[in-house]
């Protein structure tokens, strides 16, 4: 696995050539994403891959699309009154956009943390972490407690609270609420994972605790993170994209990204000359 | 310093003004309470409760046959303007664009504007002729009328306030929006929308003019649902303008049970705000 990674980090090293795709299996890909709300275009024609269980960085300023790009990926952007999108995004062979897909399988292959813990405020913390399968007609109990238990472990968050499973979700902290959030998504298993700036409302600690989560998380999923965080995107991520005004400036290997970017906007962006 | 001065003397007498406003308003309603108990408690007795009324010119009897319809037409009427008034409401905020919504906010809204005796006069028309007869579903009918805008808003309102986030939480999971409404955001918000909706009930519990020409009243026994029932409003206006005293006496003592019943679906509205973490 260690020699994989860097063999991997070589390989992308050497840029965007074909051999990276080789290298890597792509997992997502967008093509010319176009996302608007009403008549205002936020993402103006996104083509990026997201290499499978590998974590992906989105980086850029303040109101860039980033959050309107991974929404777009679990087709959760449209969900906002008047908002639509155009182009495309496949996962694996799957063209999300097709007029007959299944939202409801798509939304349990991608799951999605979001920038608040957002916990459900009258489910306890085993209900909370099992919602997903009990609502999709999951009854078995053995099943359930084998899922509930085995999700909070890969969340890291099973030893906080294996003693008080029956309590609202609401009275653990803001980084177990996060957390919780994260084994959440875990129960349906998911293939890929969106996050949205996750660690923003988290103390340092907290965040440390998630990032590594996070870390962990790489070797079974796909991982999409937005962060305002330039440490934390170097830490956790292997591909970096940065986005401004609604475009994908520049995207490849972190490494690369961070040491030497080929544009001169990103290399501005990430050493903080830049707004 | 003189400005100064003036300020505080300002202040003190608009505190005053207000605070003796405030106690204008609580004057009333305690003076109400006062009143309905001293002359109720003195009137009342076991026999109310488990007797029918007396012929007239007799003495004793009771109202029996007028607390159960009472709470015959009231759990009529929450049985099926509830579930209607909770539907709409989700529907309106969850599902409905904005004009249909804006529809069916300015209808709930005319509707709880509509004076109560014209709305008796509609369930008449709308049951009671066709059926050839008053009836305790007509009444149910007329009284469910009032009890589904205070439903539909506080619905509507309570659901506004649930956040965007928990819905895309449930929704990123892979749960339907139909389970999503149901389970997690009504969930949510039901012990609002439970105390709201039985400060409703409460209010239709003494409504008079709905029943007039719908439940219409009865002096012996019936819970038969296609016959004319008795009912506590019903009854206590009957024997409040008669002149018998023994009558006046038992309206007063229908007054204050009315008032009981009110006042214990307030504190258990209340109450029914405890919260339990788990799907039921
Ligand atoms: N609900 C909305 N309605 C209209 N415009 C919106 C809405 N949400 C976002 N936008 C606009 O879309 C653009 C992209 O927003 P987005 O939330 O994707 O930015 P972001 O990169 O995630 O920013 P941040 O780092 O602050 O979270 C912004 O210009 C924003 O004003
Ligand atoms: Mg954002």
């Amino acid at each position: 696995m260690e020699n994989d990674t860097i063999e991997t980090e070589m390989t992308a090293e050497q840029t965007m050539t074909p051999s990276l795709e080789e290298t890597r299996k792509v997992k997502m890909f967008t093509e010319d994403l176009k996302a608007y709300f009403g008549t205002f275009r936020a993402l103006h024609g996104i083509d990026m891959r997201i290499f499978s269980n590998r974590a992906t960085a989105i980086i850029g300023p303040s109101g860039c699309g980033k959050s309107t790009f991974i929404r777009c990926l679990n087709r959760m952007h449209e969900f906002v009154p008047g908002a639509r999108t155009e182009g495309k995004v496949f996962l694996d062979e799957k063209d999300l956009f097709k007029k007959d897909i299944d939202l409801i399988e798509i939304r349990r292959s991608i799951g999605m943390v979001f920038q608040r813990p957002n916990p459900f405020p009258t489910l306890s913390i085993y209900d909370n972490v099992c919602a997903g399968l009990k609502l999709s007609g999951i009854k078995n109990k053995s099943f359930l407690n084998q899922a509930v238990e085995e999700s909070l472990l890969k969340a890291a968050l099973w030893e906080e609270v294996k003693d008080k499973l029956n309590h609202s979700g609401m009275s653990l902290s803001g980084g177990q609420q996060q957390r919780l959030c994260i084994a959440r998504a875990l129960a349906v298993k998911p293939e890929v994972i969106l996050f949205d700036e996750p660690c923003s409302a988290l103390d340092p600690i907290s965040t440390g605790k998630v990032e590594e989560l996070i870390h962990s998380l790489k070797e079974n999923y796909t991982i999409v993170i937005v962060t305002h965080n330039m440490q934390q995107a170097a830490r956790i991520s292997d591909y970096t994209g940065y986005f401004y005004l609604g475009t994908l400036v520049e995207f490849g290997a972190t490494k690369k990204i961070f040491t030497n970017p080929d544009k001169q906007e990103t290399e501005d962006y990430i050493t903080g000359r830049f707004g | 310093m003189k400005s100064h001065l003036r300020r505080r003397a300002e202040n003190k007498i608009m505190t005053g003004l207000m605070f003796l406003f405030a106690i204008l308003t609580i004057i009333p309603l305690i003076s109400i309470f006062a009143f309905v108990i001293t002359k109720g408690v003195t009137s009342i007795n076991l026999d109310f409760f488990t007797h029918l009324p007396k012929p007239v010119g007799e003495p004793g009897g009771g109202m029996a046959n007028a607390i159960v319809g009472t709470l015959l037409l009231v759990s009529l009427a929450c049985l099926w303007a509830i579930p209607v008034g909770i539907l709409a409401g989700v529907y309106m905020v969850e599902f409905a664009g904005p004009r249909i919504a804006s529809t069916i906010r300015f209808t709930a809204d005319v509707l709880s504007g509509i004076p109560s005796i014209v709305i008796g006069v509609f369930a008449y028309s709308l049951m009671v002729l066709p059926m050839r007869s008053f009836s305790t579903i007509s009444g149910a009918f007329a009284l469910g009328f009032m009890l589904i805008p205070t439903v539909l808003r506080t619905t509507e309102e309570m659901i506004k306030l649930v956040p965007q986030t928990l819905r895309e939480g449930a929704l990123a999971l892979g749960i339907s929006r139909f389970k999503t409404t149901i389970h997690i955001v009504l969930s949510t918000t039901l012990p609002g929308i439970i105390t709201g909706t039985l400060l409703g009930v409460a209010r239709i519990a003494g409504e008079t003019a709905p029943l007039l020409f719908t439940a219409f009243g009865n002096r012996v026994w019936s819970t038969n649902l296609f016959e004319p029932i008795a009912a506590l409003p019903l009854q206590i206006f009957v024997y409040a303008i008669s002149p018998f005293e023994d009558w006046q006496r038992q309206a007063w003592a229908g007054a204050l049970v009315l008032i009981m019943m009110v006042f214990v679906l307030s504190v258990v509205s209340r109450s029914a705000t405890k919260r339990k973490y788990s799907f039921s």
